[in-house]
């Protein structure tokens, strides 16, 4: 019997009260425990929304969610739910609290009731994990964009939830920030078996998650690994979706007539492609 | 070219004689010149928003002086006072700056500070509206229900309509979806070409500089590491990436092809041009 997902949602509509349009329009999706998930879309697509569903902050206008199998709906396993699914903002400012970075970490778990020492290892566990340990004592708001989200994400992994879901983490980032980010989340993924749901509109930081979904005015409109997504073009330039540098390379040779493959997406693979083709016609 | 803003020497400390001093900038001699649009670009603590803020007299310099159009803009009072009018500034996430009742009001605060004549304001007003896409739909409603892409436009708009004879934003582009971004910057380049303003822009995003940029100047450890073309800048990676700094992907891909010992001239940097180029040769027409 195959495992059963992580996250579960059926037919899930949404819509802000006093509003006359949904934002989700019938989503239905399955989540495998342990992968990356990269969700893409444009502002107002439904992103922000779903990510806010995924741990009952919001709940189903109808359709049901389930994490680890229970309905967020059922108010007996809300504080399970909020446990099981840690959430990473954009703005690392509006979610740290503590004047010092350790007790910014432990305040979700004290919250929680957990024994002292328990927390003692729970924070010094996750800063090690985000790398962080050695600022333990420092100020928060001293700390750089990329340093002061890894100390967000360390907030969210001392809760030790199962899910981690991060809505566009990088979005007020600088290069290195990004870089330092989306690799640790990626290590808690690949090393740790946590499972990642990054919502975000930077094409480079998808390319190496298991899963791409792009949503489009609440509705799924791609759902693939990233080489088949990518390589849909003319779907993601009409979904207003920036399509990376090398597929669009690829696409426009295709396009004048030459065979090259779509889902060469890092520099080198796409490099490889078009020096094979040029080399093929003697250009080179 | 004829300079619009030059610097001699500028140096600024924050916290001078605490435990916390820090040198942001150190000796940076720049000169601007009157049309150009400059990217200037930097990781977090470069360096890159503490020299702008001294460019139209936020900051005061430890060392050295800025100087606009020739006048040392902290010589007096009143030439630090005119220099807000000279050198307009958009800051980052200027939609959180809104304030006033209605989107008209908002983009006319800049321009009725200056005392203008109501007409002068009204022209004005639309002109920076119509140069950033804000409908005049939008005039009366309430800046706070406008969503964030057209809400920074409006905070735009509201420091184009005093027309500064350079207009300086700070990451302009950040937090904005792709769409966004491009609008932004298409909103730059049109305000360029309708007033022939000089254009800073500072930003972290390489895609951005490659895209609208003519002159790139890269502050690293709070002095200029690099200035030049796009191209020239683009060509030096390795420096880039070691400055915590990206290259954008079609230069990069560029560059890898140079290294297969595909033949491409070092201007192209963005990805329309690389795509021209690459499906000329593959055709066996020579690139241009």
């Amino acid at each position: 019997m195959p495992e059963q997902p992580i996250i579960r949602i059926e037919d899930l509509h949404f819509t802000y009260p006093g509003d006359s349009a949904e934002t989700l329009r019938g989503l239905s999706l399955e989540i495998a425990e342990g992968s990356f998930v990269a969700v893409l879309g444009h502002n107002g697509s439904g992103k922000s929304t779903l990510a806010k569903l995924l741990n009952a902050i919001l709940l189903p206008t109808s359709g049901k969610v389930y994490v680890c199998g229970r309905d967020t709906e059922d108010e007996e396993h809300l504080l399970d739910i909020r446990r099981s699914v840690g959430l990473v903002f954009q703005n690392p400012d509006n979610q740290i609290v503590a004047n010092v970075v350790e007790d910014d970490v432990a305040f979700a778990p004290e919250n929680l009731g957990v024994e002292p020492q328990e927390i003692r290892s729970r924070v010094d566990e996750a800063l090690r994990t985000v790398g962080m340990y050695e600022y333990r004592l420092h100020a928060p708001h001293l700390l750089s964009g990329g340093q002061k989200q890894r100390v967000a994400i360390a907030g969210a992994l001392a809760m030790q939830p199962r899910v981690l879901v991060l809505d566009e983490p990088t979005a007020m980032l600088d290069p290195l920030g990004r870089r330092e980010v989306i690799s640790t989340v990626e290590r808690l993924c690949r090393e740790r078996g946590m499972t990642v749901v990054l919502i975000t509109h930077h094409m480079s930081e998808c390319v190496n998650a298991d899963r791409l979904i792009a949503l489009s005015d609440g509705m799924v409109t791609a759902d693939g690994t990233p080489r088949e997504v990518f390589s849909q073009v003319e779907l993601l330039k009409r979904e207003g979706l920036t399509v990376p540098a090398t597929v669009r390379l690829l696409y426009a040779l295709r396009e004048a007539g030459f065979d090259v493959p779509l889902d060469a997406l890092s520099v080198d693979e796409c490099a490889d492609a078009v020096a094979a083709l040029l080399l093929a016609r003697g250009r080179v | 070219m004829e300079s619009i803003i030059r610097t001699e020497k500028l140096t600024h400390v924050y916290s001078r004689g605490t435990p916390f001093e820090k040198t942001a900038i150190h000796d940076v001699n720049v000169e601007i010149y009157r049309g150009e649009l400059v990217a200037v670009i930097g990781h977090t603590g470069s360096g890159k928003s503490t020299f702008m803020q001294h460019l139209n007299g936020l900051l005061r310099p430890d060392e050295g002086g800025v100087y606009v159009e020739g006048e040392d803009i902290f010589a007096t009072k009143e030439a630090t006072r005119d220099v807000r009018f000279k050198v307009g500034l958009v800051f980052q996430y200027p939609e959180y700056q809104l304030f006033e009742e209605t989107v008209y009001k908002d983009i006319a605060f800049g321009p009725r500070n200056m005392r203008l004549s109501e007409a002068e304001i009204d022209e004005r007003v639309r002109e920076s509206a119509r140069l950033t896409g804000v409908g005049e739909e939008l005039f009366e409603r309430s800046p706070l229900e406008l969503s964030g892409g057209q809400k920074r436009r409006v905070a735009i708009a509201g420091v184009m309509a005093m027309r500064p004879r350079v207009l300086i934003l700070d990451e302009p582009t950040a937090g904005l979806d792709p769409a966004g971004c491009a609008g932004v910057l298409k909103n730059i380049t049109d305000y360029r070409e309708a007033t022939g303003s000089t254009v800073l822009l500072v930003t972290h995003s390489m895609d951005d500089a490659a895209r609208i940029a003519d002159r790139l100047i890269v502050f690293h450890e709070g002095t200029i590491a690099m200035d030049g073309m796009p191209e020239e800048v683009f060509s030096r990676q390795r420096e880039l990436v070691d400055m915590g700094l990206d290259v954008p992907q079609s230069a990069a891909i560029a560059d890898a092809l140079r290294a297969r010992g595909v033949q491409l001239p070092s201007s192209i940097y963005t990805s329309r041009r690389l795509r021209e180029a690459v499906v000329a040769l593959a055709k066996g027409v020579a690139p241009c």
